[in-house]
C-alpha cells in the first residue's frame, strides 16, 4: 500500500525502492506486493509482529534468501542512481552484497584478530596495499565508534571483545567496504542497554554516510533511530509514514492498534 | 477497533487516571455551582466553602499529573494512548484553572458583601453568564467521555455566546457606576466576578479542542473555526 507522506524539507533522495516485491519460501508466500521508497542518508524501520516478513523483506536487498534453493523474487528493487534492479538473475549477488552490507542480530566476528576482521572485505575484494588497508581499518573503527578502545589491541581475537564492542566491530566490517546501504536486522536484540544505547547512537553517526534499513521488535527503538517507519502485517506493508507521524497519529487503525501495544 | 491492551495493567492505569480526571471535574463543577449560589444568595457560608473546597482541587491536579508522568515513564505510550495522557494532563490545569475562577468569585462575593452594595448591583444579571459557563463545562467534560467530537465542536461555537454575555454586562455595568459613582469599588469586584465566569467559558473551550486532538490527532488550537469543522468533519 502506498500512501502520500509530508517529507521533511529539503526532500531527500531515493537510495532503492521495492517495487511490487512478492517473495516465496517454496510455495509459502511471504511478501504480497510490498512497495517502498528507501530514502538516502535516512533511516528507515521496520516494525511488525513476528513473522509478519520483516526480516525476509530486508534480506531481499542483498540477496541473501539466494542462498537457499526453492526461494523466488517477483518485482524490482531498484538501487539508484543507476537503476541496478538487485534482484535481477543477471546482477551479481556478490555485487550487490558490496553495495548492500548486513549486520545481524548476534555479533558474528570471524574467528580472527581485531584488525582482520575489518580488513577481511578489503582483501576479498583484492586490495594489496597494506597502508590502505591499515588506513580504511583505522577509519572504520573510528567510524563505528569503537577505536579508542581497540587500537592498542588490533592483534587480539575478536572474540575477546564484548558482545556491544563485538557488534561494533561488525559495523566497522561493514563500513570497511564503503557500502551504500547497511542492512541491520535486530542489531541490538542481544546486548544491555547500554550496549544498545551506543548502537543506537552509533546508527545516527553513521547515517550521514550510508543509508540503513532496520528490522526492529523494538517499538521504542524504532522510535529512537528512525527517520520513517514501515509496519508490516502478513507479509503486506500496512503502512509507511514519517516516524513521528506514525508514532503520534498513524492513518491506520491497525498500526495504531499494534503500536499501542492493543494487537492480540 | 481494539480497546484493550495487551496489558490489562496498562488497561487499568489508563481507566484509573481517566476516572480520577472525571472526578477532578466533578469536584470543579461542584465549586461553580456553589461559587454562583453563593454569588446569586450573598452567602458569605457559601462562598467560604467554595474557598475550603479549593485545596482538594488543587491536590487533585497534583495527583493526576504524578500518575501520568508514571504511566509515561513505566509504559512509554504512544499514538493515541500518548494523546490521550497529553490531554488529560492539559485538561486537568484547565480544570485546576476553573477552581481558581470559581473561588475568585468566592472572594469578590465576600468583598461585595463586606461593602454592603449588593443590593445596588446588577449581581442577578450574571446568572444567565454563568449559568452558560457551567452548562459549558459540563458539557466539555461529558464529550470528554464519551470522546464526542461533534459535542466538542459545538461547545467550541456556544463559548462566543459568553463573551457575547460578558460584554453586555460590561456595558451595564458602566450605566450603573456613571450613574452612581458610589458603586464603583463594589462595581470593579462585579466585574473581576463578571471575567471569571468568562475565563471558565475559555477552559471549556480549551477541554474541547483537547477531545478533537484525542480523536483526530490534529492540534486545533488557535485554528479558525473553519479549520476546525473541517477536521471534526
Amino acid at each position: 500500500m502506498t500512501s502520500t507522506i509530508t517529507l521533511p524539507e529539503p526532500a531527500p533522495n531515493l537510495k532503492a525502492e521495492s517495487k511490487n516485491l512478492d517473495f516465496y519460501y517454496g510455495d509459502f508466500k511471504a511478501l504480497k506486493g510490498v512497495s517502498m521508497p528507501i530514502y538516502e542518508n535516512r533511516v528507515t524501520a521496520l516494525i511488525g509482529p513476528s513473522g509478519c516478513g520483516k526480516s525476509t523483506y530486508l534480506r531481499c536487498f542483498n540477496r541473501m534468501h539466494d542462498l537457499y534453493p526453492g526461494h523466488r523474487y517477483d518485482g524490482r528493487i531498484e538501487l539508484y542512481p543507476d537503476d541496478v534492479d538487485i534482484l535481477d538473475a543477471s546482477v551479481d549477488p556478490i555485487e550487490v552484497r558490496m553495495r548492500v552490507s548486513m549486520v545481524f542480530q548476534k555479533p558474528n566476528p570471524f574467528p580472527k584478530s581485531i584488525f582482520e576482521n575489518v580488513a577481511y572485505g578489503l582483501r576479498v575484494r583484492g586490495e594489496k596495499s597494506s597502508s590502505y588497508i591499515e588506513d580504511k581499518v583505522e577509519s572504520a573503527l573510528k567510524g563505528a565508534a569503537i577505536w579508542s578502545e581497540v587500537k592498542d589491541r588490533l592483534a587480539e581475537p575478536a572474540t575477546n571483545l564484548s558482545g556491544g564492542q563485538q557488534q561494533r566491530l561488525c559495523i566497522a566490517r561493514s563500513l570497511a567496504t564503503d557500502p551504500e546501504i547497511i542492512l541491520f536486522d535486530e542489531p541490538t536484540s542481544a546486548l544491555d542497554p547500554i550496549a544498545t544505547g551506543s548502537i543506537e547512537e552509533l546508527i545516527g553517526e553513521i547515517k550521514d554516510k550510508v543509508t540503513i534499513l532496520i528490522v526492529t521488535h523494538n517499538m521504542q527503538q524504532a522510535a529512537r533511530v528512525s527517520d520513517f517507519v514501515a509496519y508490516m502485517y502478513l507479509g503486506e506493508m500496512m503502512e509507511y509514514g514519517a516516524t513521528g507521524d506514525i508514532f503520534m497519529k498513524p492513518k491506520r487503525q491497525e498500526t495504531e492498534d499494534y503500536i499501542t501495544g492493543r494487537f492480540g | 477497533m481494539s480497546d484493550k491492551h495487551l496489558s490489562t495493567q496498562f488497561d487499568s492505569e489508563l481507566t484509573e487516571v481517566s476516572t480520577r480526571f472525571m472526578e477532578m471535574g466533578g469536584l470543579v463543577e461542584a465549586q461553580i455551582h456553589q461559587a454562583i449560589r453563593a454569588l446569586s444568595a450573598f452567602s458569605v457560608e457559601v462562598a467560604n466553602q467554595v474557598t475550603a473546597n479549593e485545596a482538594r482541587v488543587n491536590s487533585m491536579e497534583v495527583e493526576i499529573d504524578r500518575e501520568i508522568s508514571s504511566i509515561i515513564a513505566r509504559r512509554q505510550p504512544t499514538a493515541r494512548d500518548l494523546r490521550l495522557l497529553m490531554a488529560i494532563s492539559k485538561a486537568t490545569a484547565n480544570l485546576e484553572r476553573v477552581g481558581d475562577e470559581a473561588e475568585k468569585i468566592a472572594r469578590m462575593v465576600r468583598s461585595i458583601i463586606q461593602s454592603g452594595a449588593q443590593r445596588s448591583l446588577p449581581a442577578l444579571e450574571l446568572r444567565v453568564a454563568s449559568d452558560m459557563a457551567s452548562g459549558l463545562l459540563r458539557k466539555a467534560l461529558d464529550a470528554f467521555a464519551r470522546l464526542d467530537t461533534t459535542a466538542a465542536l459545538g461547545i467550541l461555537k456556544d463559548d462566543n455566546l459568553i463573551d457575547r454575555e460578558f460584554d453586555g454586562f460590561v456595558r451595564k455595568l458602566i450605566t450603573y457606576m456613571m450613574e452612581d459613582p458610589r458603586t464603583i469599588s463594589s462595581s470593579l469586584d462585579l466585574l473581576f466576578l463578571a471575567k471569571a465566569i468568562e475565563r471558565i467559558g475559555d477552559h471549556a473551550k480549551n477541554v474541547s479542542e483537547l477531545i478533537i486532538y484525542v480523536v483526530k490527532g490534529l492540534d486545533v488550537r488557535h485554528s479558525s473555526m473553519d479549520k476546525i469543522e473541517s477536521v471534526v468533519k
